[in-house]
């Protein structure tokens, strides 16, 4: 038994030089480092917060605040906010409309939480839609050498589309039966995030296509592939994670675009019911009381810019992490 | 000497200056470009094809008629030398005929002189069997229009006619040349498009260029009959964008001239009006802002040929026919309220589709004035509209009661269709809100669902009015045969889709009616038959307000007739 013991020590003294005494670091997820790395980007820290703070902000808003967003009160019309009391003692204001209330009484607070749902709902689900689609048809283009000219060429295609003329054209053709389906306000959801989610997957697409056809050159996959994997989990475990950089960046943009095209449409008067409050409406409503009561233009504007270049923001930073190329610089 | 002389020339021409500056004499395109702004962009210049006012207004820059009213409701003889009446011999003691004589050298513009032929051409043009002329109901009664001499012509009506300045007088009525139309009568009218958008007239201005649902520019005439009229030599003529911007490119930048319906709210356009480049006038005619309940079946699974269209009554309503529901519709509604929000000094309320002139503005329906939500609800109650699935809105045999309530795009439109909202919840009536861009809705265009006349919807608002002070060819609006549909390419104006045998005979007994007293009583009781029928919800009796900048002289601008009836007459003003 002794003689056994010794041998073994004997063993791991004649291989020491071989063995690390102890670990140097501890192991590191993927995750941490993408972390770490995206910790130092201070914008994109501050912008994703900000977006966290909006999305609870809308969601949660309702049960906090429970004013109905379409109650008119015109008694209590024209408030300003409580703010103003700052250096304008004599303005109307009033507790319980701490942001004041519109020409027929609507709380703004109220309307500003409800028309950032809308709006917040259109720009996450237009842009997830836009990205699904991108970063499938990018994937089978840049994959596939046969669909590359055919899906390309579609590509090319929606991009020649206008979006605003095809938006105005899809609401007169489609509205009326999506209306008798889902209802006039849901069904205008339905229409608006699909138009512009199936026309702003291009860019998507391209970026993802280029990132594949130069990835699918490397050895790994030629590793990959000479033991027989399919091209389906070549796909999913050896290119998607490798592309989900240029995605992730092109998911931030494409919310921020989806938002202000929601808001476009509507202040050209398209889109929602005139009684529902988006972002984009709230604004254009209130552009011929803007001298007088300019809190009405500000609050939503600043509340879409904010929105959007927080989101660009957080692009940028996860941009950084993400590339395992630019992190740790 | 000759220094002296040079130097009182200059010392007279100063001291004349002002003189001059202020008169408004002189060559013809001597003031250069005038450029007016409608928000509501024409789409056609032949206003027989279009029902909106933009058309109209847009083509009497070119098209005349024979006679025009002033600012005050006068008429004013314009292609004709004089007002016919009984006393004149212009009009046959029997009231069957009016003779008319074209005043002496009015040409058309590509020079050949205007002739009775071309009224009679007009005349057949609008009365066309296959056509669908908007203005038809100007030519009611007529049967025959023909030349009398050589400058006459003399329109024979099938009854005594007691107002007899219908057919060719006012806007709406004017005439069009013979040789540019001659091919285009009945159902060809629509595809004459180089006519359409370019008619020959006998105005003040030649079209020169015209985009539809853009921009119009207009020449001056060369051979227009008054001499050193008009004063400016050309006119653009934007549409598009919307009422507020139109009134700050003319109230705060002052880069357009003229803007025309700025239906703005009151304290908006007060403080643009403060910024002093220009001036807001408002002219108080017939315009009635109004709610127009669909008597026929809008639902989209009817298909084109049947949604919206009257079928002779088969097609109806499933609720709205029921004057039960309108009037409770109507006594929630707090008039007073909305011209408070919307219209300020630019309207009052009113319970009456023909408000004025006076004679004809019926008493009877002024309860509307005051809201009443427990009466309306209590009206509901007792006609078995109930809540019986507790989903917040009153039903019937499985009917809900909500309605489709659209519009124009237009702010004070959009808060107006708020409060109403508002108020029907409380009686629990459900509403959906819709608005549709203005070109669009008062387009006309047959292939749009949008259109105002197309009405796919249950409730819509709008305003509407007559040129002219006699309201009989107006109130002939509503005659069963005047409703759209697709057999006259949905022209027509009887937009509600109303038909009543009883208001036909109506409009058949005021057409041969003479005592003023009469027709004053007449047509009382069509207004009360139509507002009691709760069709129509009148609520606004509006001022129309336009905006002028200040260097520009000459308006006057009228709510009887097109409101730039005297743009031959305008000018600019030097500072």
């Amino acid at each position: 038994m002794t003689d056994q013991t010794v041998n073994a020590e004997a063993q791991a003294e004649a291989y020491g030089a071989l063995q690390d005494k102890e670990p140097p670091k501890e192991p590191r997820a993927q995750w941490k480092d993408v972390w770490d790395q995206f910790r130092k980007h201070k914008g994109a820290l501050i912008g994703g917060g900000f977006l966290l703070f909006i999305t609870l902000a809308v969601l949660i808003g309702p049960l906090v605040w429970q004013v109905d967003a379409k109650a008119l009160d015109i008694r209590n019309k024209d408030m300003r906010p409580l703010y103003t009391l700052l250096w304008d003692s004599t303005a109307r204001t009033s507790w319980a409309k701490p942001l004041g209330s519109d020409n027929l009484g609507r709380d703004i607070l109220a309307t500003l939480i409800a028309g950032g749902r809308a709006s917040m709902a259109v720009g996450w689900t237009a842009m997830i839609l836009a990205l699904s689609i991108g970063t499938a048809i990018g994937v089978c283009a840049g994959y596939f050498r046969k669909l590359d000219g055919p899906l390309m060429r579609l590509t090319d295609l929606f991009l020649s589309l206008p979006i605003l003329p095809l938006l105005l054209v899809a609401v007169t053709l489609f509205r009326q039966p999506l209306r008798a389906n889902f209802g006039p306000e849901t069904g205008m959801f339905i229409l608006i995030v699909g138009v512009i989610g199936i026309t702003s997957w291009m860019q998507t697409a391209r970026i993802v296509r280029g990132e594949i056809l130069a990835l699918k050159e490397r050895e790994f996959i030629l590793a990959a592939r000479s033991i027989g994997t399919t091209p389906f989990k070549i796909i999913r475990r050896h290119l998607l994670p490798n592309v989900i950089s240029p995605i992730m960046v092109s998911a931030t943009l494409g919310l921020a675009t989806a938002i202000i095209t929601e808001s476009a449409l509507s202040f050209l008067g398209v889109g929602f019911p005139s009684d529902f409050p988006t972002w984009g409406k709230l604004l254009s409503d209130a552009v011929p009381r803007m001298e007088e009561f300019p809190e009405r233009v500000m609050l939503p504007g600043i509340l879409i810019s904010l929105t959007v270049l927080s989101v660009n923001y957080l692009g940028d930073g996860l941009r950084d992490a993400l590339d395992p190329r630019i992190r740790g610089r | 000497m000759k220094i002296k002389t040079l130097l009182m020339g200059t010392i007279a021409t100063i001291a004349c200056a002002p003189a001059f500056a202020d008169g408004h004499e002189g060559e013809r395109g001597r003031d250069g470009q005038v450029n007016i702004i409608y928000w509501q962009a024409p789409s056609t210049m032949n206003p027989f094809l279009s029902g909106g006012t933009k058309e109209i207004e847009a083509a009497s820059l070119v098209l005349e008629s024979l006679a025009r009213f002033d600012e005050t409701g006068q008429m004013v003889p314009w292609l004709a030398e004089e007002i016919p009446t009984v006393e004149n011999g212009g009009v046959s003691e029997d009231l069957t005929s009016i003779t008319w004589t074209i005043k002496e050298g009015v040409t058309w513009s590509d020079g050949s002189a205007l002739t009775a032929e071309d009224l009679i051409f007009t005349h057949a043009y609008c009365t066309h069997p296959e056509g669908g002329c908007s203005q038809a109901s100007y030519f009611d009664g007529v049967t025959s229009v023909e030349a009398e001499g050589e400058r006459g012509v003399k329109i024979t009506f099938g009854a005594p006619k007691p107002f007899p300045y219908t057919a060719f007088v006012g806007a709406e009525s004017p005439i069009i040349q013979k040789a540019q139309f001659a091919d285009c009568l009945g159902a060809r009218a629509p595809e004459c498009t180089e006519a359409n958008f370019g008619p020959i007239g006998t105005g003040p201005f030649v079209v020169e260029d015209f985009r539809p649902n853009d921009v119009i520019t207009f020449v001056a005439n060369d051979s227009f009959r008054e001499a050193g009229k008009p004063a400016f030599a050309r006119v653009t003529f934007k549409g598009g964008g919307d009422a507020a911007a139109a009134a700050r490119s003319v109230l705060e930048t002052g880069e357009f001239d003229y803007a025309w319906n700025l239906q703005l709210a009151p304290d908006v356009l007060d403080r643009m009006e403060a910024v002093g480049l220009g001036t807001v006038v408002a002219a108080y005619g017939t315009s009635v802002e109004r709610l127009h309940l669909n008597q026929t079946n809008p639902d989209p699974a009817l298909g084109p040929d049947k949604r919206s269209v009257y079928m002779d009554g088969e097609n109806a309503h499933p609720f709205l026919t029921d004057p039960v529901v309108g009037q409770a519709l109507s006594m929630a509604i707090d008039r007073t309220l909305i011209d408070e929000v919307g219209y300020g000094a630019g309207g009052q309320p009113t319970c009456n589709l023909l408000p004025a002139p006076e004679l004809y503005a019926s008493t009877a329906n002024d309860g509307c004035l005051t809201q009443d939500i427990e009466g309306a609800k209590a009206l509901l109650e007792g006609a078995g509209w109930v809540d019986s699935n507790g989903n917040g809105t009153r039903d019937k045999d499985g009917v809900e009661l909500t309605v489709l309530y659209q519009t124009s795009t237009n702010a004070v439109r959009q808060d107006t269709q708020a409060l109403v909202k508002d108020w029907w919840s409380q009686i629990g009536v459900g509403a959906e809100l819709r608005n549709v861009d203005a070109s669009v809705f008062f387009g006309g265009d047959p292939g749009s669902p949008d259109t105002f006349q197309k009405f796919y919807a249950d409730i819509e608002m709008y305003t509407n009015n007559f040129a002219g002070v006699d309201p009989e060819a107006y109130m002939a609006n509503w005659r069963c045969r005047d409703i759209p549909g697709p057999a006259n390419q949905w022209q027509g104006n009887n937009i509600q889709r109303f038909c009543r045998e009883e208001y036909d005979a109506l409009v058949d007994q005021m057409a041969t009616t003479a005592n003023l007293e009469e027709r004053g009583e007449l047509a009382k009781q069509m207004n009360d038959m139509i507002v009691q029928s709760y069709s129509i919800i009148p609520l606004i009796h509006r001022g129309n307000p336009s905006a002028h900048i200040n260097t520009l002289g000459g308006v006057k601008m009228s709510d009887w007739d097109a409101e730039i009836w005297n743009i031959k007459d305008w000018y600019r003003i030097s500072e």
